[in-house]
């Protein structure tokens, strides 16, 4: 069982979020921030554009030899008193982090923000065991309040207003006074931080997820704004690292190029505040810091993709760059996508971790603009992965038969040059002759989802081919 | 099979490995002992005062503050006066470390108590490791003498850094502690840290002071 995904049903969640006035208002969140404060920072940077080359390379290097990188890691953490725990599956991730917290007797749990939490549906699990778990991350606290999944990888409440937060807020936190004053953002943070110190005061167990596994030194990264995560990770007695295997990287100066492009790609910042570096548990003389030091390090599928195709799509470090550029993203949110990855990284891995016939639609769902690849810090390819899901999807027919009938009818002209020149120079002729005097067509047959919402323009001149020949032939004269 | 072993050999069987090849594992086991450095940006290779001078301005675009003191015996009155300046008690709480041990505390009129923070204190005093000059960060190690707890329950964090111990580049500190704890081995916790606490998951606007330290001062000895 991982996390309930939607994504069948991703072309209802996509018109239900373009009819959602909160959404629409929050989304243009995004499409402001996001992408100038990126743009600015790598221009400050003259190595940006060859840090990314560089990310690339150490990521691919990594999976090329990742066997040999995890055995190592896993060396390093034992000789420095840790504990790694190994699953093939969500199920398996969920039982070897509830026997741990079992084995300490743990009622509360703290977390940092974790992708791979959601991907197991930890949360879930916990709770069906008698544990509670406490997001940390202001933005998982807040979307763990209303029982939702994240809307984006590291903005996980991006989709939601400050009134709404507001009226969350004064749900939960009943023991507050009912008259306080939260209409301003920071208000609405304080009372977060004062509610949740508590937490981190009192937690058994806190689980972080970690953005680099360092194979040098058996070391787990993790990189937050708040500092929830070094609080989670810090007071408890036991300390849980969950992660996917393709986490690895081979050295601390590997992890120092990463960290390089991350923070510039995700929010713009050149750094972010808290990057933590942390190996085992608490040391002798230490005052502070876990007693006990896990890893759990996750596969779910993760090992087939390499070898193939997907294996790029590894090298991701779940900045979220290609959500905040994408024109889909910016128009329907995270939600629609239906389960924990959204925007472009999301519509090229769901589909491995929960099949192609349940989520084709996210690869569909895409204008193949490319900005995504412009801007992803590890330069994967993700419209050419989105268009190897598209070419799956039709080869194991779960494309719709009228884009099968429409393809095989565009194939049959395609396939055949001159019929096609002929044929579309006639179609093109008929339709600006039919179309000579308002310019533009109200309806046209076979053209209603198009002229549903704007008109159609009647061509005008030649057709493309037929101008780029002329041209041709003109230059070469 | 373990899931260990299963999720070792679906990795070798996807990349048509064994995990036995000689080439494979020198050419892993190089770069680990090796670890080279990457691309280091130009922008931290600077020394002297023009290092300090990127440090700082690096730090205060995060909103940390910076301040620079002749040498070590000037930190305490330079604490205290920044804790005057933003009207707060003249309390605060330290580790064990010997390098702030032999500052002069007691010629001012701070209250010092020692050890970790449970969460009542306002102001934390701690030393840095080192500062890295491209991005104004601070790295500080845990251990009894700088307990991770002051970098992060308390308000104000008050970090003290050598000016000698300032790198432009973060590959220059991990050398440093390679030297320091050995190859391979790591202090329990290193932290980053570049800047207070901030979160921006409220309409993407940025918040100071969300978990962590609501400010960060840094005192640059000279030297």
């Amino acid at each position: 069982m991982t996390a309930h995904p939607t994504s069948p049903r991703f072309r209802e969640n996509a018109h239900e979020a373009l009819g959602d006035a909160q959404l629409q208002r929050a989304l243009g969140n995004v499409r402001q921030g996001f992408i100038d404060k990126r743009a600015a920072v790598a221009a400050k940077l003259p190595e940006f554009e060859a840090l990314r080359d560089s990310a690339r390379d150490i990521k691919n290097h990594a999976l090329e030899h990742l066997d040999l990188y995890l055995e190592r890691y896993e060396r390093k953490v034992t000789e420095a008193g840790g504990q790694v725990h190994w699953a093939r599956t969500a199920e398996e991730a969920r039982a070897a982090i509830l026997g741990i917290c079992r084995s300490v007797g743990a009622k509360t749990v703290t977390k940092g923000k974790s992708m791979i939490s959601e991907e197991i549906a930890l949360n879930a699990g916990l709770e069906a065991a008698g544990i509670t778990p406490v997001e940390t991350d202001l933005g998982e606290y807040i979307i763990q309040l209303r029982g939702e999944m994240p809307s984006h990888i590291i903005a996980p409440a991006v989709h939601l207003n400050a009134t709404q937060v507001e009226s969350d807020f004064r749900r939960v936190h009943t023991h507050l006074d009912p008259a306080r004053d939260l209409s301003q953002p920071v208000q609405l943070l304080t009372e977060a931080r004062r509610v949740l110190r508590e937490r981190f005061l009192t937690a058994d167990v806190g689980i972080t997820g970690a953005n680099f596994l360092i194979a040098e030194t058996g070391t787990s990264v993790i990189v937050t704004n708040e500092g929830n995560g070094d609080l989670t990770q810090t007071l408890p007695k036991v300390h849980i690292v969950i992660a996917s295997i393709e986490k690895i990287v081979p050295t601390l100066e590997d992890a120092a190029q990463l960290l390089r492009v991350l923070a510039r790609s995700a929010t713009g910042q050149e750094m972010s505040v808290y990057t933590t570096y942390s190996t085992g548990p608490r040391r002798p003389g230490d005052v502070d810091g876990p007693e006990r030091y896990h890893v759990v390090i996750l596969d779910n599928g993760r090992s087939s993709m390499l070898g193939t195709a997907f294996q790029e799509m590894l090298r991701c470090i779940r900045c979220g760059a290609c959500m905040n550029h994408c024109p889909v993203y910016h128009a329907v949110g995270g939600h629609a996508y239906g389960w924990v990855y959204p925007g472009p990284m999301g519509a090229v891995l769901t589909p491995t971790l929960l099949g192609v016939d349940k989520a084709g639609h996210l690869p569909n769902a895409s204008t193949f603009c490319g900005r995504c690849e412009s801007v992803c810090p590890v330069r994967i390819p993700l419209p050419k992965l989105m268009r190897h899901w598209r070419e799956r999807e039709f080869e194991r027919h779960l494309t719709p038969a009228t884009v099968r009938s429409g393809l095989a009818f565009w194939g049959f002209f395609a396939t055949r040059p001159r019929l096609y020149g002929l044929a579309t120079r006639a179609a093109m002729a008929t339709l600006g002759w039919l179309g000579r005097r308002k310019g533009r067509f109200g309806w046209l047959p076979l053209a209603g989802g198009w002229t549903q919402y704007r008109d159609f323009p009647a061509p005008e001149g030649g057709t493309f081919q037929a101008q780029w020949a002329k041209q041709r032939r003109e230059q070469g004269r | 099979m373990s899931a260990r072993d299963d999720i070792l050999g679906t990795i070798r069987r996807s990349l048509g490995v064994t995990g036995r090849e000689a080439t494979r594992t020198t050419v892993v086991d190089e770069r680990l002992a090796k670890a080279a450095p990457g691309l280091v940006p130009q922008r931290g290779a600077l020394a002297g005062e023009a290092l300090l001078e990127l440090f700082r301005t690096q730090a205060e675009a995060t909103l940390a503050t910076v301040d620079v003191v002749a040498d070590a015996a000037a930190v305490p009155a330079a604490v205290a006066t920044y804790l005057r300046g933003l009207n707060l008690p003249a309390r605060l709480r330290m580790g064990d470390d010997p390098r702030l041990d032999a500052m002069p505390w007691a010629e001012t009129a701070l209250e010092v108590a020692h050890g970790r923070s449970d969460g009542d204190d306002l102001v934390a005093v701690a030393h840095a490791f080192g500062g890295v000059a491209e991005t104004g960060t601070l790295v500080l190690v845990s251990g009894p003498d700088n307990p991770t707890t002051l970098n992060f329950l308390p308000d104000y964090a008050v970090a003290v850094v050598r000016e000698s111990d300032l790198a432009g580049a973060y590959e220059t500190v991990w050398e440093r502690l390679r030297t320091a704890y050995g190859k391979g081995v790591m202090p329990r916790t290193v932290n980053w840290v570049t800047g207070p606490s901030r979160s921006g998951d409220i309409e993407q606007t940025i918040l100071l002071g969300a978990h962590g330290p609501r400010s960060v001062h840094i005192v640059v000895v000279r030297g």
